[in-house]
């Protein structure tokens, strides 16, 4: 008698592994993220989130300009990827870079997987709302 | 199909080791050749979970060993009484003072019983605890983080071995002397003991919701050695049981001195009339020293806090809290059933093994059945108490366990052999041989009301022939039975750490969804974090530096230090700033006086570091993280004492640029 493996216990919260189906349009990434709603102006209170956790948890290997440190530098990643797809580059990164043919070029290019950091739904939010700010929108 | 070819496999290959080997020396070898499909019993698949948890004391190395039953998996070694260079617990400065006590920092203890913490008599999954028996400690560790969180130590004990017996809802836990001593650190004669010599057994409060502990109370006792322990439970619930040896009173060649009577004692205690007794204030407050370690979660960093009092009754101002029970010859086990009805005695020289009634023991003290007194406290009728014995069951009785079926299993280390029985008719039912000389088993929920039941495990102390040799010490060994059929069939033999003495077994189902995955970074609340790559920086205060450095595959931050002089001491306060499960980093540095720091997740933790020359220093992550990680390194300049090199500190910068905090 071998009990199961259980299964993954933080699945209600976490994203992460609940949709490995793919997606119609691939230019939004793999992930439960199919739709973002993007307003203007820009909501100030998910800025100031989302650079708080950048500070914590992606800065030691993002910058803001366009020098790739560990990852690609931000500059600009909001006119080169759907928003939909950067949040699922965040929240579901060990199936992009399994599956995602963006990804793993990336991948190839950097070397090194890109950390899954354990971000909510709304987290990963904020952040995209701050990486707009630092592409200029207003 | 597979599992057949496996087994197949593995009976020639066991037939033909035992054609080799056994012919030279060994007469028992043939019985060593495991029965029907023993093979795929044990056999866990790659990427399957064993379905117990085997919590197992480690002894001599002052840890627990976490194992996989039925596969007999080693998973982890938890460090709980002894240092580890290998997570750095003991070294880091956050882990220091989890081993201080009364005497200073004791990195060594001998840990020998496992309590897991029950609900209405049940495993609950939320605590280990374990003993110290050499310098008397209790700990408590964490069934979420697998981590030591408490340690307390005892004082007024001669070494604390009846320990860590808990009540059917982790009221109480007790710790019980093994060797009586003058209390208040008294210097008398040895010669002295029976005047000056006292036992005493403390009741460990612990708290329901967060598990700290306390010492509630302590029984003064007359002098002898108490040597296990449990409490009651269902009907007996409110008593607990401690075997006691060395009646005589004997302190030099207790080997013999100790083994004259023929009967000892089992020492019930009724520990409700104990609060009784409390609540009307009777208790003596005595002045005593001793340590309570506590580490938290949120700041990964242990505190130690000197306590200096204890409240104490003497039993022997107040008999009614506790009775003797003659039980024959140097009594070791004391075990209650699973029912609480039937206490156990298990004499290590007695021929046959009593079975105690607690209703009858019960209607002896309300007739004062008793055939005297022993400094007072009523001894108990034989007779009066007896439920009835276990005729000839062995050699060398040392502890029993229980299934859900109402069956025993006593360890007899004698005649190398677990005897199963009959607890209500003690009718002997089957027996099987151990390799070699068994001391504790185990059945998964044993002690508790509910047994899990299926298996039983013994704890050798020899192991001889059984593995590939080692030089002069060769390795422990557990092995495992299957006892859901009416017959006991070993199953496998598994190499274990350490001396393993009592262990525990707890369904996996109960523990594995609780298990901590990372610490959340938000939450760290260590005052020397660095929560993100921003807050690495260098200080200096006097001749400390500090160094607040953040860890992510797979680069250091700050990278290069400069400014540090010989006379000074570095403090390298490590973040791991990842937030997935399974990514530690390691830091260790050249020529540091102890140890390396394995950091989770989302945790801080520190390593003290004192340059002795000038000269550059490399440190480096200790665990491979990534395809990057033999890059994931750093320097640290050492200056002459006295030298005015500039404090400065980088990551990423190249020399020419170099200003400060580099990003
Ligand atoms: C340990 C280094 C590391 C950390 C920390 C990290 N990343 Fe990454 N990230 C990478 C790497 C490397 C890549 C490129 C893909 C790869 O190699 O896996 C990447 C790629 C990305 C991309 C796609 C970039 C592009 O140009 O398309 C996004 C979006 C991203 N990361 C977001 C984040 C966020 C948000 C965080 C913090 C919550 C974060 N990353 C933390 C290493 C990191
Ligand atoms: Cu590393």
């Amino acid at each position: 008698m071998r009990s199961d493996k259980p299964s993954d216990s933080t699945k209600e919260e976490d994203p992460n592994k609940s949709a490995v189906e793919a997606i119609t349009d691939p230019t939004k990434g793999i992930g439960a993220i199919k739709n973002v709603t993007m307003n203007t102006p820009l909501d100030q209170e998910r800025i100031k989130r989302g650079e708080e956790i950048y500070n914590m948890k992606c800065q030691a290997c993002h910058k803001l300009d366009d020098k790739r440190v560990v990852g690609p530098g931000w500059k600009d990643i909001t006119t080169r990827r759907k928003p939909e797809w950067i949040m699922n580059m965040i929240l579901n990164v060990d199936v992009m870079l399994e599956q995602d043919e963006e990804a793993q070029k990336m991948l190839e290019l950097c070397l090194m997987r890109m950390p899954n950091q354990n971000l909510s739904i709304g987290d990963a939010r904020d952040v995209l709302e701050f990486m707009r700010q630092n592409d200029g929108e207003k | 199909m597979k599992t057949n070819i496996v087994y197949r496999g593995l009976s020639v290959l066991v037939i033909l080791a035992g054609l080799v080997v056994w012919q030279g020396c060994k007469p028992k070898a043939p019985t060593t050749v495991t029965m029907g499909d023993a093979a795929s019993k044990v056999y866990v698949a790659p990427g399957q979970y064993d379905e117990f948890y085997n919590i197992v004391s480690g002894g001599f190395n002052g840890q627990i060993g976490v194992y996989g039953i039925p596969s007999g998996r080693l998973f982890k070694i938890l460090p709980v009484f002894s240092v580890f260079p290998e997570s750095g617990y003991g070294y880091s400065e956050e882990t220091k003072p989890m081993l201080n006590t009364s005497h200073g920092n004791v990195p060594w203890d001998d840990l020998h019983h496992i309590a897991l913490s029950t609900t209405k008599g049940e495993h609950d999954g939320r605590w280990m605890f374990a003993n110290a028996n050499n310098t008397p400690r209790v700990a408590r560790v964490s069934f979420k983080s697998f981590r030591t969180e408490e340690i307390l130590e005892i004082p007024n004990s001669g070494g604390n071995h009846s320990s860590p017996f808990i009540t059917e809802n982790t009221e109480y836990l007790v710790a019980g002397t093994r060797f009586s001593v003058p209390m208040g650190g008294k210097d008398v004669p040895i010669s002295s003991y029976k005047e000056n010599f006292k036992g005493s057994i403390s009741f460990i409060k612990v708290n329901p919701e967060s598990g700290r502990m306390n010492i509630a109370f302590q029984l003064r006792t007359p002098g002898f050695n108490f040597d296990l322990s449990r409490a009651g439970k269902g009907a007996s619930h409110g008593w607990f049981f401690f075997s006691c040896y060395n009646t005589e009173q004997a302190y030099t060649l207790l080997e013999v001195n100790a083994s004259q009577n023929d009967k000892d004692f089992i020492m019930a205690v009724n520990w409700k009339k104990a609060e009784e007794y409390l609540a009307q204030g009777k208790g003596k407050v005595e002045k005593v020293k001793y340590a309570h370690n506590i580490y938290d979660d949120k700041t990964h960093s242990a505190t130690t806090t000197m306590e200096n009092e204890v409240t104490v009754l003497d039993v022997m101002e107040f008999p009614d809290i506790v009775y003797f029970i003659p039980c024959p010859k140097s009594p070791h086990g004391c075990d209650v059933d699973p029912t609480g009805e039937y206490i156990v005695g298990s004499g290590k020289l007695a021929a046959m093994m009593p079975v105690f009634s607690f209703t009858k023991l019960q209607a002896a003290i309300a007739a004062k059945d008793y055939e005297g007194d022993f400094n007072g406290i009523p001894v108990i009728k034989y007779e009066s108490a007896l439920h009835g014995e276990v005729k000839k069951p062995g050699l060398g009785p040392l502890h029993t366990e229980f299934d859900e079926k109402g069956n025993a299993y006593t360890s007899f280390f004698v005649s190398s052999e677990i005897v199963k029985w009959n607890v209500k008719t003690l009718e002997v039912l089957d027996r099987v041989p151990t390799y070699y000389s068994i001391g504790h088993l185990s059945v998964p929920g044993g002690p508790t009301s509910k047994p899990h039941g299926k298996y039983v495990i013994a704890y050798n102390k020899i192991t001889k022939d059984r593995y590939l040799p080692t030089g002069p010490e060769l390795t422990q060994s557990a092995q495992l039975y299957d006892i859901s059929g009416d017959k006991m069939k070993l199953l496998l033999d598994f190499p274990t750490v350490g001396e393993p003495h009592y262990a525990e077994s707890i369904p996996a189902s109960m523990i594995t969804p609780n298990s901590t995955k990372i610490y959340k970074i938000e939450e760290n609340e260590n005052p020397y974090a660095a929560k993100g790559e921003g807050q690495a920086r260098v200080e200096r205060k006097g001749n400390e530096i500090h160094v607040y450095m953040t860890a992510i595959r797979s680069h250091l931050t700050p990278d290069n230090i400069e400014g540090v002089k010989v006379g000074d001491e570095v403090y390298f306060h490590v973040t791991n700033l990842e937030q997935d499960w399974d990514v530690p980093h390691g830091f260790a540095i050249r020529g540091a006086l102890n140890a390396e720091i394995l950091i989770m997740p989302g945790e801080t933790q520190t390593l003290k570091y004192k340059p002795l020359v000038p000269g550059i220093v490399p440190f480096y992550c200790t665990d491979f993280c990534s395809a990057l990680h033999q890059e994931m390194s750093g320097y640290l300049r050492v200056s002459a004492a006295g030298s005015n090199t500039p404090l400065k500190f980088s990551t990423g910068v190249i020399e020419g640029e170099a200003s400060g905090a580099g990003h």
